[in-house]
């Protein structure tokens, strides 16, 4: 796809996006935001994940952390947007910090460290309700309302929420690009010869981490107000896997693999509500065998039928680069 | 005194059964590379096979505890090799990670669909019997599974140490290539790792699971804690395991004790983290140096 199409393809979908949820009811509109929310944590584990070829298994504890920073901040009076640079930085030097152990390490220390430090999060939260309320969580948290344009109506917070997914894909596609991004996709695709090259690998994936947990604290600013009622057990380990599987599923390593991932994995179980309790079963049954014959995931799919029916065409550059995932 | 021996004895038991847990892991991840994320779920599981054996095929107790070791190792160990590993490893081992947890989701839920969302008690292997050991009451229980779990690292260590087929697993841990060369049939040695590794965590699933009963989500905190005790011991040595094991199951049971009891699942973190800030091949591992 050349760079006209592509850019008109992005504006069909974001045509798509601000009309989808025109007439429809305020349960359909919550189904939509909240795929955005998970959009953007997915966005920055794909970072993690594809880019920088680590796994995260604390997604879910970094939106805990932007969730609970900005609850607490809002609901003492203080307007969202000057919660949200607190619950960024928050989130980035906890990362920093979960990160330097264990990229000192070599193998997949990162997933074990995140899974414990998910645990330790969901204690804390439970344990200290003197500050996190425990296990009755946080209530009645105000949406943020800008003068002129509030967001208390579902469709404004709606509206909202895709602007500030926009902005975050945006700041995304920034750093994929920069200097940094490259460094991330060189050091995916080839470690060592990253390394001969003057990448300082360890500083690259530990940034790598630390922005992606930004972005997972971003969905938890925006996830505070959308429920408006937070608690431990909604930023448990298996919240994390479930975005794990988004990127997955989406595809990772390519730009709008999260944004796949996170309908399939929001929008499934709404469609599959027939299956009752043997949804998760079907789900995980499924993403066995789609990483046995499409490891790329679902876009991936997508780039196969293409090069099956039209193979003239140019792939996509971005295609390219994430097909190979290692 | 009495209490810190009592405190320090059923903890090293339940440490013993997390070392069994954490050699299978261990010896696929030597064997494969294969950082296995349902090696929790392998333990919840064969409790469940032999309920199923017992109450499906009227099976007595014992014959179905072997009927649940054979179908752990055939379907844990054999087809989790041949219809998951196998498959997806060539895609690499980030996508084998996530295959296998979400493999760990699909045990775990259908368990739950299928068997029962509510904890089965379990028949105990060993009298539940106290018994008084220089002033400390203990449960014969407790003792024997730590005697059993120790005789059944050390039959492990011979075999691996002793035997033919033990020797040419270690080849295969240690130099996949260079081992082929020399004669060893690599990919049977890589399937024997699979089905150890299966019967490990079917013993333990007998041995650990009268005392936490049987429960769909018992995987969730074992198979942290098996992890952790392979990083904390050591990656690549089987005594490695074994010693990580056994310190995290008395330190869990110490700092409840003395400490505090809300925080006690947090204890595995902080050793984890210790042990990488200070000693990263871990306590009994020998370093392999950073290839990136």
């Amino acid at each position: 796809m050349n760079g006209r199409r592509r850019t008109l393809f992005i504006l069909g979908l974001l045509v798509l996006a601000i009309a989808a949820p025109i007439g429809q009811g305020n349960y359909i509109i919550y189904v939509l935001t909240s795929w955005l929310v998970f959009a953007i944590a997915a966005m920055g584990l794909n970072l993690t994940l594809g880019y920088a070829g680590q796994i995260s298994l604390a997604q879910a504890s970094f939106m805990a952390i932007g969730a609970y920073v900005t609850s607490l901040l809002t609901l003492a009076g203080w307007h969202w947007i000057l919660t949200l640079p607190l619950a960024l930085i928050a989130c980035f030097v906890v990362g920093l910090l979960l990160g330097y152990p264990a990229l000192r390490v070599k193998g997949h220390f990162l997933a074990f460290v995140t899974l414990a430090f998910n645990t330790l999060v969901f204690l804390v939260l439970r344990n200290e309700d003197w500050l996190t309320g425990g296990s009755y969580g946080l209530v009645g948290m105000p949406r943020p309302d800008f003068g002129l344009f509030s967001t208390m109506k579902q469709l404004h917070f709606y509206y909202f929420t895709l602007g500030v997914t926009v902005l975050a894909a945006l700041a995304m596609w920034g750093i994929v690009r920069s200097p940094w991004g490259r460094a991330f996709k060189a050091l995916r695709e080839n470690p060592i010869r990253a390394e001969s090259l003057g990448v300082d690998t360890r500083r690259i994936t530990l940034l790598a981490f630390a922005i992606g947990s930004a972005f997972g604290g971003l969905a938890g600013t925006l996830i505070a107000p959308l429920v408006q009622f937070i608690e431990p057990g909604s930023f448990g380990l298996a919240h994390s896997l479930r975005i794990l599987l988004m990127v997955v599923v989406g595809g990772s390593g390519y730009f709008f693999g999260p944004f796949l991932g996170a309908a399939v994995v929001i929008l499934l179980p709404e469609v599959l509500r027939f299956t009752e309790g043997y949804y998760l079963i079907i789900y995980s049954a499924l993403v066995i065998v789609m990483l046995v014959f499409v490891p790329s995931g679902l876009i991936g799919v997508w780039g196969r039928l293409r090069e099956k029916f039209w193979p003239r065409h140019q792939v996509r550059a971005d295609m390219k680069e994430g097909a190979g995932l290692k | 005194m009495s209490q810190f021996l009592q405190v320090l004895l059923s903890g090293l038991a339940t440490g013993s059964i997390y070392a069994l847990v954490a050699i299978g892991f261990t010896l696929v991840w030597q064997a494969a590379q294969t950082v296995n994320f349902a090696q929790g779920e392998f333990v919840m599981l064969p409790a469940f096979f032999v309920l199923a054996g017992m109450s499906l095929f009227g099976l007595p107790f014992w014959t179905a505890l072997l009927f649940g070791l054979a179908v752990s190792v055939v379907v844990l160990g054999l087809m989790f090799k041949k219809l998951v590993a196998e498959p997806i490893l060539p895609h690499g081992g980030i996508t084998l990670i996530i295959a296998t947890m979400a493999l760990g989701i699909l045990l775990k839920e259908s368990v739950k669909e299928f068997y029962s969302a509510e904890a089965q008690p379990f028949p105990s292997i060993f009298p539940n019997d106290p018994i008084n050991v220089f002033g400390a009451v203990l449960s014969m229980q407790d003792i024997l599974n730590l005697v059993l779990s120790l005789a059944i690292v050390v039959a492990l260590t011979l075999f691996l140490n002793r035997t033919r087929t033990g020797r040419c697993m270690q080849a295969t841990a240690q130099n996949p290539a260079v081992a082929e060369i020399l004669g060893v049939n690599v990919k049977r040695m890589i399937l024997y790792a699979f089905l150890i590794n299966a019967a490990l965590a079917a013993l333990a699933s007998f041995l650990i699971t009268p005392v936490y009963l049987a429960k769909f989500s018992n995987g969730e905190t074992l198979g942290l804690i098996a992890f952790i005790a392979a990083i904390v011991g050591g990656f690549n040595q089987i005594r490695g395991a074994l010693v990580g094991g056994l310190l995290i199951g008395v330190l869990d049971n110490l700092t409840a004790a003395y400490v505090t009891a809300e925080y006690r699942a947090a204890l595995p973190l902080v050793l984890l983290i210790g042990i990488i800030l200070v000693r990263p091949q871990g306590i009994m591992g020998t370093s392999e140096g950073r290839a990136v």
